[in-house]
């Protein structure tokens, strides 16, 4: 029981590969209508991290806005990933590139198994992340919601696990509570749900599991109001959290009346 | 291998053939309108470090892939 005239006021942060941070919400950067609304949404989710994808310049037209005019990569941390790689060598070259590009390790690996479901593909992405770490990259996996998966990803080097909660982009939410569980009760490093949220209690659902954070992308782009979203899944994550560190009531099967029986008229 | 500054040569940039008298990676990422610090560089195959693209020199029938970072999930 906590110390009530006490409370814990320790600031509740993570950290991933040495790197600390206080928000539990990653924010892609990807489908929004133009960069000054994507720098809005992401200024509105108090996110400290964003994805960001690796792709040829357009070198018909290098003069057109580019991402790091609007989302500033010394304020917010960049995390690459390697959306599109269907093989380990492809996400490999993809994030090399990317550390050459910014000069930060800490990535997302993510290696696709096929177009339709967006599933990973697990041995490919096993090969890629220890390939990764063996060469000092701090690699965060996508990877399906499995808890033997998990684990094979931490003994590969992996420092955070990223079941998705559903298909990518689907926004159909935490389609399997008991193995995302599982994956945190397992992990010793952090758990992150990647993919599958699309709106803000299922955001709250992946912390009061235990997550350590969520990153989504589609669920706040494609809201009608993208920075109203993205505010909602700050709140969301963050009630999520306290939820769980507060730990919740048991259930029962009937009724227990909150007002005293004693004293009635 | 290395060219004459002056000479002009064909390489392939991101899929793409193209004629270009740069003497060096940097050079012609400049002479493309883009800022060295922003992008990244792929010469035949192998990363070019950051560090090594105002030395490393273009030659004819070279292969670059030149990425920087877009918005993504």
């Amino acid at each position: 029981m906590t110390d009530t005239a006490n409370p814990d006021t320790r600031p509740d942060t993570w950290t991933v590969a040495g790197r600390t941070f206080t928000s539990r919400l990653i924010v892609g950067t990807g489908k929004y209508k133009d960069f000054a609304q994507n720098a809005a949404a992401v200024e509105a989710s108090g996110a400290e991290i964003v994805t960001v994808a690796v792709r040829r310049v357009n070198i018909s037209d290098p003069t057109q806005p580019v991402l790091m005019d609007y989302i500033d990569p010394k304020k917010i941390t960049y995390l690459p990933n390697t959306a599109g790689c269907f093989t380990a060598d492809d996400a490999i070259r993809t994030l090399r590139l990317a550390r050459e590009a910014g000069g930060w390790d800490l990535v997302k690996l993510e290696v696709l198994g096929e177009a339709r479901t967006l599933y990973p593909d697990m041995r490919e992405t096993l090969k890629a992340c220890e390939v990764l770490a063996n060469e000092g990259f701090a690699p965060m996996v996508y990877c399906v919601d499995d808890p033997i998966a998990a684990k094979q990803l931490e003994d590969c080097g992996a420092v955070a696990v990223m079941p998705l909660g559903a298909p990518i982009g689907s926004g159909l939410g935490i389609q399997n509570r008991v193995t995302i569980r599982l994956i945190v009760e397992g992990a010793k490093v952090p758990v992150l749900v990647d993919a599958g949220v699309g709106t803000a209690s299922e955001a709250a659902v992946a912390m009061e599991l235990g997550c350590d954070g969520v990153l989504m992308n589609t669920a706040i782009a494609e809201a009608k109001d993208p920075v109203r979203m993205a505010r909602a899944m700050k709140h969301g994550v963050i009630a999520g959290r306290e939820a769980y560190l507060a730990g919740r009531m048991m259930t029962r099967k009937y009724a227990d009346p909150s007002s005293p029986l004693a004293g009635l008229i | 291998m290395s060219a004459s500054i002056s000479i002009s040569k064909t390489i392939t940039v991101n899929g793409e053939p193209r004629r270009t008298a740069a003497a060096t990676i940097a050079d012609f990422v400049r002479e493309l309108g883009l800022k060295v610090p922003k992008v990244a560089v792929e010469h035949n195959g192998t990363i070019a470090p950051r560090s090594s693209l105002e030395q490393v020199p273009l030659g004819d029938g070279d292969v670059l892939e030149i990425v920087h970072f877009v918005g993504g999930g």
